[in-house]
């Protein structure tokens, strides 16, 4: 390798990212590029190859193959598993892929700097939007909140980054696109965004920053040399996504096809307005109940589809069942408590309870509208 | 050499530590790996991910499970 070697001991100066290159292997990037634009676009060729394929060859399977009849129940549920399991995968696949290009160039980092100086109102836009393109994972909830808050970001800010970061799911909206359509996807993105921009905003003005514990503050005052993340070529982002898909949907495939099973089984068989009248439009206090049910749970995005899936299978209605999917996706117990040692009761409260308002306005809104 | 793991427990914490020790065994370097858990501890060292791998106090990676391979390769390097 041809990064200079820095001698033991020595720091290494924060500007100097792609000195010390971290984990970075293989050779320099620029003999890499070839190789890597090829694979890539040979991997795109087969993708679409493949995804054009789904249709005929699920219905070649189900009615020829399998010899089922168009019009039976099985024949219809069989075909239905057969194309959307497929094109599901294909989809995550991709969009996993390109959203772990994405969040390559924005490190926990680069975040920070984007939002450091800005103001309320145009920061919580800022942070809710980046809340979707960087990298987090809820068990680094604290080092994050620290590292924004000792900048100056102001805390309402911090939040709504907080809120959009786990609301805002690429696995989410990829199977509510592939199982419901874009509208439903568009409607979630949109909410997701909302709840983040507006809860994190009405926190900010609440004053709360008395709540935070105190150590937080301690911590800041032995400043030192952040850590500076390795820097990529387009080769080693391109490793981060093909990382990404082996990462998400080597891990959520399951939960996929289990989803994809409910539905088929619900669209052959269980007849539809089942639900219409313990959660359909007309009950109001369904979407509270939703959200009462859906804060303390805690499930990934991937998990909670096959709940939804069910439940709009059965004539729940879409905004009760939206505010359901939110209410567990973003608020769960074990963040809360990883949040506990840096926020102090008062302040979860007001967090938990501003983000849940949120959730169950977006529920009755869409029950209105739709 | 001093190795440490910074984070507070969660999976790819433990996975990281696990695969920081076969590095450490596979390069015969003797070194224990150390977990660092408490946060006030862990944000000492400035990081905004876990987690994180620490060599003689520096951090040289944040927020990723680094395989044993990558790790041999910090530790080389």
């Amino acid at each position: 390798m041809s990064r200079p070697t820095i001698e033991s001991g020595t720091p290494p100066a924060p500007c100097c990212g792609d000195a010390w290159s971290g984990v970075t292997p293989g050779a320099p990037p620029a003999s890499r590029l070839p190789g890597t634009l090829a694979l890539l676009a040979l991997a795109l060729a087969a993708w679409a190859a493949a995804y054009a394929a789904i249709l005929p060859l699920s219905e070649w399977i189900t009615f020829r193959l399998l010899g089922l009849s168009p019009g039976s129940r099985l024949g219809q549920s069989v075909a239905f598993f057969l194309y959307d399991a497929p094109k599901v995968l294909l989809l995550l696949t991709l969009v996993v892929f390109l959203v772990g290009i994405v969040r390559s160039f924005f490190t926990p980092e680069r975040t920070r700097a984007l939002l450091a100086g800005r103001r309320e109102s145009v920061g919580n836009v800022l942070a809710a939007a980046l809340g979707i393109v960087t990298p987090f994972c809820s068990c680094s909830a604290v080092p994050l909140f620290i590292g924004f808050v000792e900048v100056g970001i102001p805390l309402g800010v911090t939040l709504s980054f907080l809120i959009s970061a786990p609301m805002v799911n690429e696995v989410a909206l990829v199977l509510l696109f592939g199982l419901f359509g874009w509208k439903v996807a568009a409607l979630y993105l949109a909410t997701g965004l909302t709840i983040a921009i507006l809860a994190g905003f009405v926190l900010g003005r609440l004053k709360l920053e008395r709540f935070v514990e105190p150590w937080v503050h301690e911590s800041m005052q032995a400043a030192g040399a952040t850590y500076q993340a390795e820097r990529l070529g387009f080769a080693g982002r391109v490793e981060k996504g093909t990382e990404a898909v082996r990462d998400v949907v080597g891990k959520v495939w399951p939960w996929v096809l289990l989803g994809i099973a409910v539905g088929a089984g619900i669209h052959g068989y269980v007849p539809e307005g089942l639900l219409a009248g313990v959660m359909g439009k007309a009950a109001w206090w369904s979407v509270p109940v939703a959200v009462l049910i859906g804060v303390p749970m805690y499930s990934n995005a991937a998990g909670i589809i096959p709940v939804v899936e069910a439940l709009l299978g059965k004539g729940a209605a879409l905004g009760t069942v939206l505010a359901f999917m939110m209410s567990v996706i973003a608020l769960s117990l074990p963040e809360m408590i990883i949040l506990r040692k840096v926020l102090r009761p008062p302040l979860i409260a007001a967090f938990a309870g501003v983000v849940a308002v949120g959730i169950l306005l977006v529920g009755w809104l869409f029950n209105a509208l739709l | 050499m001093r190795i440490q793991v910074l984070g507070t427990g969660c999976q790819k914490c433990k996975q990281l530590t696990a695969n920081a020790e076969q590095a450490v065994a596979e390069l015969a370097l003797g070194a224990t790996v150390e977990k660092v858990e408490d946060l006030r501890e862990i944000m000492k060292f400035r990081v905004m991910a876990t987690p994180a791998l620490v060599v003689d106090g520096q951090v040289r990676s944040a927020g990723k499970v680094l395989s044993p391979s990558e790790v041999k390769k910090v530790l080389a390097g």
